[in-house]
C-alpha cells in the first residue's frame, strides 16, 4: 500500500504546490460508533461547498465494535469512482491506525486522537493530534450520545485544516437530522470547539485544501435504493412484499418513508401496500399473486433472497405475469459477504427459473437511472406480462451519489394488454373468441383478464405446468413447442423495447469497451487517463438484457473489446458470448470481484497491460 | 340452455348448478377430494356465489389439482407447492374485492409450506383456506406427509415413527378466527361449514379429512372411509342463517334444547351461524377450550368435526396496512404517480 503506481491518481509527488479540490481522505473508525453522521456531515458541507464529492462506506458485516472504513473523495474534474490510496487518514479507530497510517502515501496526513499518546512512527507524513476527550467532555451529553458526538471532533478539524466554512457543517446537520433543532445543536456545538480548538493549537503543515466551486449547483444527493424507492413510487407500485437482507433494505426503507406520497389525500389511507413477508419465498409469492390479480408489484432483495425466489421467477415467467424483483447485489458465495458490493449475480438473474428461461434484467448505472428503471420497470413488466429483475448493487444502492434532479416520467403507465369487461366484450364480438395465450398480434403477447372482470369468459386457469394456448392443461408436445416458440418471440421483441446501451463511439478507434451498472465512474476516469497517454478508447455501458444490436455491433466493430466487470468469473462477458454468435476471441474479460467498488487504477492498469503487450 | 331451466332449478343470480361446474375430474375414482369440489359447486350454486367474483388458489398435489374441477367461471391460480398462501396474500392486498377459495392439501400446508400456512394466517388474510387432508402424498405415490398416524404401515414407506401434525390445532394456535373439521364422507356438514367460512371475514381454516383410495384407505388409517364412517363425532348441526332472516329465527323453539345446546355466533355482515349440540360439549368461541378439545382429540384418537373455534375477526391485512377502499388493482393513474410538483419539492429537498 502507499505505492501510488498510476501517476494521475494523486498530485502528491509534485512536490510543493497546493493540492486543492483533488484528493481522498478515509475515516477509520469503529462499526456502531455513530461515525456515519459525521461522515455524511462532512459529504454534505463539502457538496455545499460546490465541490464535486463522493463518499463511500466500506464497512463489515456487523452491528457494533469492527472495523469501518469510509472513504470521501473530492474531485474538481467530477470523477467520482473510488480511489485506491487515500491521502489523508482520520485514524479513529485504534486497533486499525497502524494499518490505517502505513497506507498513507509520502506527503500524507494523519488526524488521530491525542489520548493516545501515538507517536510519530513515520517522518513523511503530517500528524495532527487532536484531544477527543477532552473536547466532548466540556459539553453536557448523554452518556449514550457520548461515542457518536465523539466523532464529531474530526468534523471541526477537518473543517479548519483544510477550509471548509464552519456554517456550512452546521446546515448540513440541519440536513441530516431534518431540521430537529436538539441533536443539531448537540453536534454542532463539539464541531465548533473542535474547530476553535484546531485554529489555536495546530499549525498546518500539509497541502491540501477544499476551495469553493459552482460544480454541485441544482444537484441533489441521494443513494441508489433511495432514488429506486422513489421511482417505484412515481412508478405506480402498489404492493411491496419484502424480506430484511442486506444491501437492500434500505431500498423498502425509503418507500416506507415515503410512503406519503401514495397516501390518497381524499380518504387519508394508502394506495400502496407493503408488507414484510417471513421470507423471500412468501415475498415473491405474494408479488406474483398480486401482479397477476392487477397490482404493481415487486420486491427487492440480494443474492440469496434471489435464491430463494428462484422458483416463482419461473413459474411468474411460464404463467406471465408481470412482477419487479430489485436485486441490490452483495458478494457470493453462497449467504455471501453482506457488506462487500458486487455485480455476481448477472448469470443468475438472466437465466432465472428451470426450465428455459431467460429475464429481462435492467442494468442502472447512476442513481438517476435508479429512480427511471424505478418506474419503468413496471412498464416493461406489464408490457410483456413477465418478471423484470433489476440488478443494482450495494456501492451505488447503499453509497450516496452526486446527481442531477430527477425527470418525472416522461409518459404514461403502460398497463400492457388488460382486456377489461368491456373490452373483453368488444374483443369476442370482433374475433369470436378471447384465449388468454393466442397470440393474436404476433407479439409473443397475449391478453390478460384480471380477476375479478364481471364477465363469464372473463375467467382461465394460470399454471405454470403445460398448457395450450386456450390456458388448458396439457402434455401434448405440440403445444409446449408452440408456447415455447412463443415465449422465445416475446424475448426477441423486448430486445426493442428495454433501455438501450450508451454509447460512445468513434470509428477510428480500435479499441471498446463494455461495461455496466455502477463501474461507470470508473471506467470513464480511467478512459480519461487511457487517453492522456495515447490509448484512446471507445465506451459502451449496457442497461438491460437482452441485448440489442447496438450492443452486437460494437463487439464486431472493434479489434479489441473489453468487457470490465465486478466479478470473478467475467459474467457478463459470457452473457455476451451467447448473444454474439460470431467468433468473439477478440474480446478480453477484465473481471475483479474483490467486493469493492471498482477504481480507474485497476481498469487502467488492466487495459494498459493488454494493450503494451 | 335457458330452455332446460326450471324453476326451482336456478339460483337467485339465474344460474344452474351445472354452470357452477368445471372441468372433468383427473383424480382417481373414488377420491375424496372429488367429493369436496362437489360441495363447494352445491354451496356456490345455493348461495348465489358470483362466480367472477371468486379467485381459486393452490399449490401442488392432488387437491391442488381440484380448482380446475369446479367454479369453471372464476379465475384460478394452480401455484407452486405449499406457496399458495403467500400468492393468495399478493392476490387479496391486489384486490379486496375479490373471494379468495384456496385449496391445499397435507403436504402442501403440513410440510413445505407449513410456514406459509402459518403467516397467511397470523396475517389474517381474508379467504376460505380448505386443506384436503389424506396423510399421504398421492402425486409421488404414497410417501407418509406429516399428518400420517404414529405407527402406521405403508406399503413401500415402513413404519411412520413420528407424531401428526394437527393442522386445526396449528391454526387455532396461528391466530385464525374460524377453523372447523370436517370428513368429505360428510357432505351435509362440509357444506355448511363451507357457507358459514365463506361468510367469515377473515382467514376460514377448514381441515377436510378425504380418504385417498390409492394410498391410504385401509380401515385401520384414521384417513380412510371406514375409520371415518364408524369413528366420526360431530360436534354440532351447523347452519348458516343469513343476514336479516327474521322468521326463521323466531321458528326456533329453544324450549326443546337444554341452556348450552344452542349456541348462536353473530358474523360481521349480521349473518349467523346456529350450532345445535350433537357430540360433546363444545363452545367454539373459546379458544382454550379448542384447543384442549384437539389435544383431547390427539391423545384419545377421537375424529371430532364441526366448527371447532371461532372469534369475531381481527382486521384483515388489508385493513391493518390502511389500504384504500378501492382495490389497488382498480386505482386509476392519477391514483398511482403522484404529481410533478410533489418530484420537484423531494429534489428541492436533496439539494
Amino acid at each position: 500500500m502507499g505505492v501510488i503506481d498510476m501517476p494521475a491518481e494523486s498530485q502528491i509527488q509534485e512536490t510543493g504546490k497546493p493540492i486543492v479540490n483533488d484528493f481522498a481522505f478515509m475515516v477509520a473508525t469503529k462499526n456502531g460508533s455513530g461515525s456515519q453522521t459525521s461522515n455524511m456531515a462532512l459529504v454534505r458541507a463539502l457538496f455545499k461547498m460546490g465541490i464535486p464529492v463522493n463518499g463511500k462506506n466500506l464497512f463489515p458485516s456487523n452491528i457494533k465494535g469492527l472495523p469501518t472504513w469510509y472513504t470521501i473523495r473530492v474531485s474538481k474534474d467530477g470523477y467520482t469512482a473510488r480511489r485506491a490510496t487515500t491521502e489523508i487518514a482520520i485514524a479513529f479507530n485504534e486497533s486499525t491506525a497502524a494499518e490505517d497510517i502505513a497506507s498513507l502515501p509520502s506527503g500524507g496526513v494523519c488526524i488521530l486522537p491525542q489520548e493516545w499518546n501515538w507517536g510519530h512512527t513515520r517522518e513523511d507524513i503530517t500528524y495532527y493530534e487532536v484531544p477527543v476527550k477532552d473536547t466532548v467532555k466540556a459539553f453536557d451529553i448523554p452518556t449514550e450520545r457520548r461515542e457518536q458526538v465523539s466523532n464529531m471532533v474530526y468534523v471541526g478539524v477537518v473543517a479548519r485544516l483544510f477550509d471548509i466554512p464552519l456554517e456550512l457543517t452546521r446546515e448540513a446537520l440541519v440536513d441530516q437530522f431534518g431540521g430537529k433543532e436538539k441533536p443539531v445543536t448537540m453536534n454542532y456545538q463539539v464541531i465548533e470547539a473542535a474547530y476553535n480548538w484546531a485554529a489555536e493549537n495546530l499549525v498546518k503543515s500539509d497541502r491540501f485544501h477544499f476551495a469553493p466551486m459552482d460544480k454541485t449547483k441544482g444537484k441533489i444527493i441521494i443513494t441508489g435504493n433511495e432514488a429506486a424507492a422513489l421511482g417505484a413510487l412515481f412508478g405506480g407500485v402498489t404492493v411491496v412484499a419484502w424480506y430484511p437482507i442486506t444491501p437492500s433494505t434500505s431500498l423498502v426503507d425509503a418507500i416506507i418513508e415515503n410512503r406519503h406520497l401514495r397516501t390518497d389525500p381524499d380518504t387519508g389511507k394508502d394506495t400502496v401496500a407493503i408488507m414484510q413477508a417471513e421470507d423471500e419465498i412468501a415475498a415473491a409469492g405474494a408479488i406474483v399473486g398480486a401482479g397477476w390479480a392487477g397490482a404493481r408489484a415487486m420486491t427487492a432483495t440480494s443474492g440469496p433472497g434471489l435464491s430463494l425466489m428462484a422458483e416463482f421467477a419461473g413459474l411468474a415467467y411460464f404463467a406471465e405475469i408481470p412482477i419487479v424483483i430489485w436485486d441490490v447485489t452483495r458478494m457470493g458465495p453462497s449467504t455471501g459477504l453482506p457488506t462487500r458490493t458486487s455485480q455476481g449475480d448477472i448469470l443468475f438473474a438472466y437465466f432465472i427459473g428451470h426450465g428455459d428461461t431467460r429475464q429481462i434484467c435492467l442494468l442502472p448505472g447512476s442513481v438517476e437511472e435508479c429512480f427511471e428503471f424505478g418506474w419503468h420497470a413496471f412498464d416493461l413488466a406489464e408490457q410483456f406480462q413477465t418478471p423484470v429483475i433489476v440488478l443494482s448493487d450495494l456501492d451505488l444502492g447503499m453509497n450516496n451519489w452526486m446527481a442531477e434532479p430527477f425527470t418525472y416520467p416522461d409518459r404514461p403507465l403502460n398497463r400492457g394488454k388488460v382486456l377489461d369487461k368491456a373490452a373483453l366484450e368488444k374483443f369476442i364480438a370482433e374475433k369470436g373468441e378471447w384465449y388468454r395465450y393466442r397470440d393474436y398480434d404476433k407479439d409473443g403477447v397475449g391478453y390478460r383478464t384480471l380477476p375479478g372482470t364481471d364477465h363469464p369468459r372473463a375467467a382461465y386457469f394460470t399454471r405454470g405446468t403445460g398448457h395450450d394456448d386456450r390456458a388448458v392443461y396439457s402434455e401434448r408436445s405440440d403445444d409446449w413447442v408452440e408456447n415455447m416458440a412463443r415465449l422465445h418471440r416475446k424475448f426477441e421483441n423486448a430486445r426493442g423495447h428495454v433501455p438501450q446501451p450508451v454509447v460512445d463511439y468513434d470509428p477510428s478507434r480500435k479499441i471498446g469497451l463494455i461495461s455496466y451498472g455502477s463501474n461507470d465512474p470508473a471506467v470513464c476516469e480511467a478512459r480519461d487517463r487511457l487517453a492522456a497517454e495515447g490509448i484512446e478508447t471507445n465506451y459502451l455501458r449496457i442497461r438491460a438484457l437482452p441485448t440489442t444490436q447496438a450492443v452486437h455491433d460494437f463487439v464486431m466493430n472493434h479489434e479489441r473489446v473489453y468487457v470490465i466487470e465486478n466479478n470473478f468469473d467475467g459474467q457478463l462477458c459470457q452473457v455476451l458470448r451467447i448473444e454474439v454468435p460470431e467468433d468473439t476471441t477478440h474480446m478480453r474479460s477484465l473481471a475483479l470481484g474483490d467486493g469493492l467498488p471498482m477504481t480507474p487504477k485497476w481498469i487502467y492498469e488492466n487495459v494498459k497491460r493488454y494493450e503494451d503487450k | 340452455m335457458a330452455a332446460n331451466r326450471t324453476i326451482g332449478k336456478i339460483n337467485a343470480l339465474g344460474l344452474t348448478r351445472e354452470d357452477y361446474k368445471g372441468g372433468k375430474s383427473t383424480l382417481c375414482p373414488g377420491c375424496g377430494h372429488d367429493s369436496i369440489s362437489n360441495q363447494i359447486i352445491s354451496v356456490a350454486y345455493d348461495v348465489g356465489l358470483k362466480q367472477e367474483n371468486v379467485i381459486k388458489l393452490s399449490g401442488i398435489g392432488c387437491s391442488s389439482k381440484t380448482p380446475a374441477y369446479f367454479l369453471g367461471r372464476s379465475h384460478a391460480f394452480n401455484a407452486i407447492h405449499g406457496r399458495m398462501p403467500s400468492v393468495a396474500t399478493g392476490a387479496t392486498l391486489a384486490n379486496h374485492d375479490l373471494v379468495a377459495i384456496g385449496v391445499s392439501g397435507d403436504g402442501d400446508s403440513g410440510s413445505i409450506g407449513f410456514g406459509q400456512f402459518k403467516h397467511l394466517i397470523r396475517r389474517n388474510v381474508p379467504m376460505v383456506y380448505i386443506i384436503e387432508n389424506n396423510g399421504v402424498y398421492g402425486l409421488t405415490k404414497g410417501q407418509f406427509s406429516a399428518t400420517a398416524d404414529a405407527g402406521q404401515v405403508l406399503k413401500y414407506y415402513g413404519r411412520n415413527e413420528l407424531p401428526p401434525i394437527d393442522l386445526a390445532l396449528e391454526a387455532i394456535i396461528g391466530g385464525a378466527t374460524f377453523v372447523a373439521r370436517s370428513f368429505s364422507g360428510h357432505a351435509e356438514q362440509v357444506r355448511s361449514l363451507l357457507k358459514a367460512a365463506l361468510a367469515h371475514r377473515g382467514t376460514a381454516v377448514i381441515d377436510i379429512i378425504s380418504p385417498c383410495v390409492t394410498f391410504n384407505n385401509t380401515p385401520t388409517s384414521s384417513k380412510s372411509y371406514d375409520y371415518g364412517k364408524a369413528h366420526e363425532i360431530a360436534l354440532h348441526e351447523i347452519e348458516l342463517i343469513p343476514e336479516g332472516f327474521v322468521p326463521e329465527r323466531e321458528e326456533i323453539n329453544i324450549q326443546d334444547y337444554e341452556e348450552g345446546q344452542i349456541i348462536e355466533v353473530e358474523m360481521h355482515d349480521g349473518s349467523y351461524i346456529r350450532l345445535k349440540k350433537v357430540g360433546p360439549d363444545h363452545d367454539p368461541r373459546s379458544r382454550v377450550q379448542a384447543m384442549e378439545l384437539l389435544e383431547k382429540a390427539g391423545t384419545e384418537q377421537l375424529f371430532l368435526t364441526g366448527l371447532l373455534y371461532y372469534e369475531e375477526p381481527r382486521p384483515t391485512l388489508g385493513e391493518t396496512l390502511n389500504l384504500t377502499d378501492t382495490p389497488l388493482a382498480h386505482l386509476p393513474e392519477h391514483k398511482l404517480r403522484p404529481s410533478k410538483e410533489a418530484l420537484d419539492k423531494l429534489m428541492q429537498g436533496l439539494m
